[in-house]
C-alpha cells in the first residue's frame, strides 16, 4: 500500500506518472514528493512507487 | 517635508519589532517573483518591516483590470510592475536595497536569476508557471526556503486559507482549491489574506521560526 495524499491505496509497482494519470492531472501542474523529497519531473515515468511509499501530490490552482 | 534618516527609520522598526528579530529581518533578503496581487502585497509587506534586501522580479505591465486587487495606481497603467513597485517600495522603504528585473523567469534563467536571496517567494497567476517554478527551486536550488501560494479566488472563508509546510524548507499558502479558471474572480480582500500568509512565513523563517 501506498499513501498518496494521506489516503493508502493500492499503488505499489506504479509510476508517478501512473498515478497523476489517475488523479486526472498532467504533470504540467503538479510538484510531487516522494518520502518527503522532490520527485524530479524527468523521472515521473521512472519512479516506481514501493510499498510503504508515502506520496504527496501538490497540484496548483490560478491565481495570484 | 524630507524623509527621515536610515537611522531613525532603523530606531522606529527595532521599537516596534524588538532589537534581536530586526536584526534579523534588516539582514535577510528575499526574492518576489511575480507582482500581481500576492507579489506587490508581499513585497509591500516585507518592505514595511524593514527587510534589507528585495528582489521583484515580473515580464508584465500594470493594466486596469489589476487595480482591484494589485498595489498599482492608475496613473501608473502602462508602466512595467517592476518599475512601478520599485517607486512605491523606495517610497515606503526608502533604505531598502531593491534590485529589480522586467523578466519572465524561465527553468533556465531560475538559478541565475535568483541565486542571491535566501528566501523566494512564488507570487504567479498560472497555475502551469507555479509549478515551473516550485519544480526548479526544489530540483535545483534544495539550500532556498520557498514560500508559494495557490488558491485564493473568489470569497470563499478567510479560515480556508491556511499556511502548511509541504517540506522542510517548502511552504505553501493558500485554501489549495479556488481556481481563478473555474470562474471565480480574485479580489483583494481574499488575495491579501494569501499574501499575507506568504510575507508572515517569510517573516518567520527570518526569525527562525519553522513550524507553522
Amino acid at each position: 500500500m501506498v499513501k498518496i495524499n494521506g489516503e493508502m491505496l493500492d499503488k505499489a509497482g506504479c509510476s508517478v506518472t501512473d498515478i497523476l494519470a489517475d488523479m486526472g492531472t498532467s504533470g504540467q501542474r503538479v510538484a510531487v514528493e516522494l518520502n518527503e523529497s522532490i520527485v524530479p519531473k524527468a523521472e515521473y515515468s521512472s519512479t516506481i512507487l514501493k510499498d510503504g511509499d508515502t506520496v504527496e501530490v501538490v497540484r496548483f490552482v490560478g491565481g495570484g | 517635508m524630507s524623509i527621515p534618516s536610515r537611522e531613525e527609520m532603523y530606531a522606529a522598526l527595532e521599537e516596534r519589532h524588538g532589537k534581536e528579530l530586526q536584526k534579523k529581518i534588516s539582514a535577510a533578503s528575499a526574492a518576489v517573483c511575480g507582482l500581481g496581487g500576492l507579489g506587490s502585497n508581499i513585497a509591500i509587506a516585507l518592505a514595511r518591516a524593514g527587510i534589507g534586501r528585495l528582489h521583484i522580479l515580473d515580464f508584465d505591465k500594470v493594466d486596469i483590470s489589476n487595480l482591484n486587487r494589485q498595489q498599482y495606481f492608475p496613473e501608473q497603467l502602462g508602466m512595467y510592475k517592476s518599475d512601478a513597485l520599485c517607486d512605491t517600495l523606495r517610497r515606503i522603504a526608502p533604505y531598502c536595497e531593491i534590485r529589480k528585473d522586467c523578466v519572465r523567469l524561465t527553468e533556465e534563467n531560475i538559478p541565475e536569476l535568483l541565486g542571491n536571496e535566501d528566501i523566494i517567494c512564488e507570487a504567479f497567476d498560472k497555475a502551469e508557471h507555479k509549478a515551473m517554478l516550485v519544480n526548479c527551486i526544489l530540483e535545483r536550488m534544495p539550500e532556498k526556503y520557498l514560500v508559494a501560494g495557490s488558491g485564493m479566488a473568489g470569497i470563499g472563508p478567510s479560515n480556508a486559507i491556511t499556511t502548511k509546510r509541504m517540506m522542510k524548507r517548502f511552504y505553501l499558502c493558500g485554501d489549495g482549491t479556488s481556481d481563478v479558471d473555474d470562474g471565480m474572480g480574485l479580489v483583494a480582500s481574499r488575495v491579501l489574506i494569501c499574501a499575507a500568509h506568504q510575507a508572515n512565513a517569510v517573516i518567520r523563517i527570518i526569525a527562525g521560526e519553522f513550524d507553522v
